[in-house]
């Protein structure tokens, strides 16, 4: 399964390691990021830089359909959902 | 238990569970030496048997079609479960929206948010529908135009205008949406056992070129109605959060 | 490179399950259990990729080029939009926990019978 065919797509194998190992280290320092948020709104927030992170961590990955998925759900959708959720249950403690 | 207990306790069955983790990586092949016969195997096959030159979405709705069926339901039966389990419960009632700003100082939205979520809207609904409708070429897909769709909805909402969206996506049309959504995408499945071929066959014309928009199929066809049940699905989960939170208020004042 | 990705999915996942471990709010929580869903879109896609090869779509490539496995990103697609709508479940479900007995805090509400 070694590619032979180079097409105008094909980056040498390094620069792809690198990048990939550049871009899996970003994604598990945002994880770490999104744990030790204690606050709801900044937590939001981190979560949708987290989405962008493993979007790009996708594309890397030579999957464009799910980097579509994951960029729109991960930092648009989710955010929001969640951010409804915690302004509805933080209005009733006040 | 208490917090420094329950931390002790979880970090010894991580350490368990890594271990274990370790172990069965040990048999992986690792990573960028695939060996699998399936993925090649569909790979050689795929864009001459379906015309489809986005093999990820001929996988999704021809080759795995039944477990896209699955998830689909999946997605209406969230949004049903969640439209069931924020009902109305005794002893509260809804509230105009202009009430609730009453105690509380509220900024009005700016005019640059409200210019660029409205100018936004219009291209979003195109990109999430040439999503939709383009599964069989690009990296377009039922799922992710359904969501891009769902977007540009919440964009008027982010716009300041909350009763717009309301009245734009209420919950009659948007149920009715994802049920037809849903509907046919089983529907197309049953059309095929009425041929007397099994469900979910591809039994429209292929089309002669690969990758063109009338080829393929009923994959096309599938990932539309896809796109229309998941706009649908996450509009009204957002609609029902957003009914929670601005207008829902407890007790009869 | 060989074992790398695998090693980033476990930590993802372990530090997911701290923040649900030692969370004192139940919005908290289900955000950590996004993180440790989303280890598992990582896992999928490592275990399918093949080194040089490119995306698996033919729309301008050659018919012969070798590409990564498309199975695993079906799979991985579906997944992350069904994910959102199970999250928005799980965040109903708090809602009305924080409706019916006034706290988020995981503690308190296990003290709750019935």
């Amino acid at each position: 399964m070694s590619a032979a065919v180079v097409t105008p797509y094909t980056v040498p194998a390094g620069l792809m390691d690198t990048l990939q190992v550049t871009v899996l280290v970003l994604v598990a320092a945002g994880a770490a990021a999104v744990v030790l948020t204690r606050r709801l709104v900044r937590q939001v927030l981190v979560l949708g830089a987290y989405g962008i992170m493993l979007a790009v961590l996708f594309l890397t990955f030579q999957a464009p359909d799910v980097t579509l998925s994951a960029l729109t759900v991960g930092a648009v959708a989710l955010p929001i959902i969640v951010l409804l959720a915690a302004s509805k249950t933080r209005k009733k403690e006040e | 238990m208490r917090p420094a207990l329950r931390r002790w306790v979880f970090l010894a069955g991580a350490a368990g569970l890594v271990a274990f983790y370790l172990w069965g990586l040990s048999g992986l092949p690792g990573f960028g030496n695939y060996p699998g016969p399936y993925g090649p195997a569909i790979l050689r096959i795929a864009v001459a048997q379906t015309h489809a030159t986005g093999v990820v979405s001929a996988v999704n709705f021809e080759y795995r079609g039944f477990d896209t069926v699955g998830e689909e339901f999946i997605l209406f039966t969230a949004a049903a479960g969640t439209a069931i389990v924020l009902r109305m419960l005794r002893g509260e009632r809804e509230r105009p929206p202009a009430d609730e700003a009453r105690d509380r100082d509220v900024p009005p939205t700016s005019g640059a948010v409200r210019t660029v979520a409205l100018m936004f809207t219009g291209p979003v609904v195109v990109a999430g529908w040439w999503l939709a409708s383009h599964a069989q070429a690009n990296p377009s897909g039922g799922f992710q135009g359904g969501v891009v769709l769902a977007t540009a909805f919440i964009l008027i909402y982010l716009a300041g205008e909350f009763l717009t969206f309301r009245r734009l996506s209420p919950t009659a049309i948007a149920d009715a949406v994802e049920a037809a959504g849903a509907g046919g995408f089983a529907a197309i499945g049953l059309a095929a056992v009425c041929l007397g071929l099994p469900y979910l066959d591809n039994f429209l014309p292929l089309g002669q070129i690969p990758g063109a928009v009338s080829s393929s199929g009923t994959i096309a066809l599938i990932s539309f109605f896809v796109g229309l049940e998941v706009a649908a699905a996450f509009i009204l989960i957002v609609s029902e959060l957003l009914e929670q939170t601005l207008l829902i208020r407890h007790g009869g004042g | 490179m060989q074992v790398f990705p695998f090693i980033v999915v476990a930590w993802i996942a372990g530090v997911g399950l701290y923040g649900i471990v030692t969370s004192r709010n139940l919005i908290h929580q289900i955000v950590c259990l996004i993180v440790v869903q989303s280890s598992t879109y990582v896992l999928l896609l490592g275990v399918g990729y093949v080194t040089g090869a490119v995306a698996p779509y033919y729309y301008d490539v050659p018919v012969r080029t070798p590409a990564v496995d498309p199975v695993v990103q079906a799979l991985a697609l579906t997944d992350v939009v069904v994910e959102a709508a199970v999250t928005a479940l799980l965040l109903s479900v708090a809602i009305q926990a924080h409706k019916r007995f006034g706290t988020l805090d995981p503690h308190e509400l296990a003290e709750f019978k019935g």
